[in-house]
């Protein structure tokens, strides 16, 4: 069972060590042995495939952050009981869409808890958080179920796997209508993400880029402009790209309120770990679970990032 | 207490160790195979120098006569030599992969024995007489002058001392592009068959310039068997052995540690034997789909793959056999322990081949890894056993309960407690 593995070897250090197998195989007494080689070759494939899937879910949490706190202060100057009455639809729609799929069990418990604090009582900014968890977790839950997309058919992940998708008339779109500068959007149930600028309504489909399970998150990336530059090749495996992607937040965190910030990431944190202890049935439950503890120390990493603004 | 092999009053104890007993073992003379012959009167090892060496079981003397015989050396012969492949650039291991034994036809013993290359049929043979009175020569061998010789004698078989000569008899050699593992006697004893990691080669015995080869694609934690009788060439299988993996499980190392390192019939055909990183698996020939029995050799490692994979132990390669009866399996593990495992009873035992334990007639005292919580006395945890120190190589005597089981230099033989 992954669970009782001690070793805390990362996907880097065994990429590093198989290389380094395959090298030293060629000055070794009676040349190379293949079937040693081979085997070693499975492993740089399992390692380089979870790092690969680290990366990206990095790369796309990073983004969906991005998207929320666009959303969150967008929401700061909008009449708390309107959007009371959003997230209840929104919730209603995850739990009763969520039902049917085991896989996404713990995030709808998640988006139901969400219209027990609907209270006109809470403060906007209790709201923000809220709204940002259900996009957080389904954002979060997309990216896990686009791996296992193709075995999934609950509704939930329809917009994921199909080609394309009707958008609905859910009611966060009239939130993109109110603004006219560029703003970014993510929709709970159809999972469009809507770029608006000037007053004009672009839509990036999210679902016609997922064509396949392969690299979700690289297809994201291009949805938005301002990560484009990164976005040209497959990460590779420096260090250093990791640090650029730290860099980013710091001028967006600038606007943000510390103890939000905290307290989004630590719902974060949780939310994320149950989804990967739920992965149990799929091939990738050794990605979540390395995930998990990348996730964590990452948004360590985040955490000091901005509170150091 | 009870053991493993022949019923509940069982006990395995000390009989020989052969081998040199210093602590600074050379790499030449690590025994690389170990191998039984049919009647189970010899024992044949081979080591990383490429040298043979055969052991004789003594006859049951009169004066002890419950006691089995102990096994001598009877012959000593270099095998193999490193080779240099000048095409390639490659320095050729002489190091003896395997070795099997051929049926007894006539009074020599023949084996095979083969390196990463080329394998060598070997006659074995026993001179107890030699001729004398030659007329062309002398005693000593100087030829004689022709012109000196007045009159004409007929040469005389007088007795000698026993001489135990092997001679290389055929040499099948350039088949393999890859290193061959293993080698397998037909049961119509004219041909054999020899595999790499890609390619199996027929061979007739008596030919050796030709071989036919069945192409392979192997895959890790299958095995394919073909029916010779069914068809010529091999292009599909008869049987398709798989076990489908458990998701949860999975791993880096999922790859490594479900790969095959050796696969044994069992002696009445019915069974197969499989051996992987941390279990031994029995099939039954007739249902493909999973093993009829799975025995945890050292399920203890799962948890340390990652560090055994670094220092090279997850490549380890371990054999199995089996007993006479096919009632009892056994392989080895790591710190010079091996196991055994009784399939009726489903007891398992865990001994350890040292030193230490081998007082003559000792018996031998079970021993066990630790895998959590507190250590009991006499156990041993995981984190100090020794990896350096490992039991690839194990034969079971096909008769009697005599089992040889080889720890890097030192071969140990081990028989059951006379009561």
């Amino acid at each position: 069972m992954i669970n009782t593995m001690e070793c805390a070897m990362d996907a880097q250090n065994l990429i590093s060590i198989s290389l380094r197998k395959i090298h030293n195989s060629r000055t070794q007494r009676g040349g190379i042995k293949l079937h040693k080689n081979l085997l070693v070759s499975y492993v740089l494939r399992n390692a380089k495939q979870l790092y690969m899937n680290e990366k990206y879910a990095e790369i796309y949490r990073m983004q969906q952050y991005e998207e929320v706190m666009t959303v969150c202060n967008e929401i700061q100057e909008l009449n708390p009981l309107e959007l009371a009455e959003d997230i209840v639809e929104a919730s209603g729609d995850c739990c009763s869409q969520g039902a049917g799929s085991p896989l996404i069990m713990e995030p709808a418990s998640v988006c139901c808890a969400l219209p027990a604090s609907n209270h006109p009582a809470h403060t906007p900014h209790q709201q923000q958080q809220l709204q940002a968890t259900a996009a957080c977790s389904a954002a979060g839950l997309a990216l896990q179920s686009e791996e296992v997309c193709k075995e999934t058919n609950s509704a939930f992940f329809r917009s994921c796997c199909a080609e394309a998708y009707p958008v609905t008339d859910c009611d966060f779109s009239s939130l993109s209508a109110v603004h006219c500068n560029k703003t970014t959007v993510l929709d709970l149930d159809t999972h469009v993400v809507t770029t608006v600028e000037s007053g004009c309504l672009h839509q990036d489909c999210c679902a016609v880029q997922c064509q396949g399970a392969q690299a979700p998150a690289k297809k994201r990336k291009f949805d938005f402009g301002c990560y484009a530059a990164e976005s040209e090749e497959v990460p590779d495996f420096t260090p250093c790209k990791r640090a650029r992607f730290e860099d980013f937040y710091c001028p967006h965190s600038e606007q943000l309120d510390t103890s939000n910030i905290s307290n989004l990431i630590s719902i974060f944190g949780s939310g994320f770990t149950g989804l990967v202890s739920r992965q149990a049935d799929s091939e990738f439950s050794l990605n979540g679970q390395f995930c998990s503890k990348q996730t964590l120390a990452s948004l360590g990493a985040w955490t000091r990032a901005i509170v150091a603004f | 207490m009870a053991g493993v092999g022949g019923g509940n009053d069982f006990q395995w104890c000390f009989s020989q160790v052969k081998g040199a007993i210093d602590e600074d073992v050379a790499e030449a003379d690590i025994i690389s195979t170990v191998e039984f012959n049919y009647s189970g009167d010899l024992l044949a090892t081979g080591d990383k120098g490429g040298r043979v060496v055969i052991f004789q079981r003594e006859q049951e003397s009169k004066n002890r006569p419950h006691s089995r015989g102990e096994y001598n050396v009877y012959s000593t012969f270099q095998s193999h030599e490193p080779e240099f492949d000048y095409l390639k650039s490659l320095e050729i291991e002489e190091k003896i992969n395997k070795i099997r034994w051929l049926p007894q036809q006539n009074a020599a013993h023949s084996l095979l024995s083969t390196n990463d290359k080329t394998i060598k049929l070997w006659k074995i043979s026993e001179r107890d007489k030699k001729a004398e009175g030659y007329n062309l020569k002398e005693e000593d061998g100087r030829l004689r002058d022709p012109f000196r010789i007045t009159s004409l004698r007929v040469p005389v078989l007088q007795p000698m001392d026993l001489m135990v000569e092997a001679s290389p008899r055929r040499i099948f050699a350039n088949a393999h592009t890859y290193h061959i593992n293993s080698i397998s006697v037909n049961s119509d004893h004219e041909t054999y068959l020899s595999a790499d990691d890609l390619r199996i080669n027929l061979w007739h015995l008596e030919i050796t310039d030709r071989s036919f080869s069945i192409l392979f694609c192997s895959s890790k934690g299958t095995i394919r068997l073909c029916d010779m009788r069914a068809a010529a060439l091999c292009d599909r299988h008869t049987k398709f052995f798989e076990e489908p993996e458990d998701p949860s499980s999975r791993s880096f190392f999922s790859e490594i540690i479900s790969s095959i390192s050796d696969v044994k019939f069992s002696h009445s055909g019915r069974y197969m034997m499989t051996r992987d990183y941390l279990s031994v698996k029995v099939w039954d020939l007739n249902m493909e789909n999973r093993p009829v029995e799975t025995y945890q050799v050292h399920e203890y490692l799962r948890s340390k793959l990652c560090s055994l994979y670094e220092n090279d132990c997850i490549f380890d390669k371990f054999e199995c056999c089996w007993n006479g009866t096919d009632s009892a399996i056994m392989t080895g593990s790591y710190n010079n322990f091996f196991r055994m495992f009784d399939r009726n009873t489903r007891r398992d035992i865990t001994l350890e081949a040292s030193r230490e334990s081998s007082k003559p007639r000792g018996i031998l005292k079970p021993r066990k890894v630790c895998t959590g919580g507190k250590r009991k006395k006499d156990e041993i945890s995981v984190d100090s056993l020794d990896f350096n120190k490992k039991i690839l190589h194990t034969a079971w005597h096909p008769k009697e309960n005599v089992i040889a089981v080889a720890a890097t230099n030192n071969l140990y033989i081990f028989q059951d407690k006379m009561n």
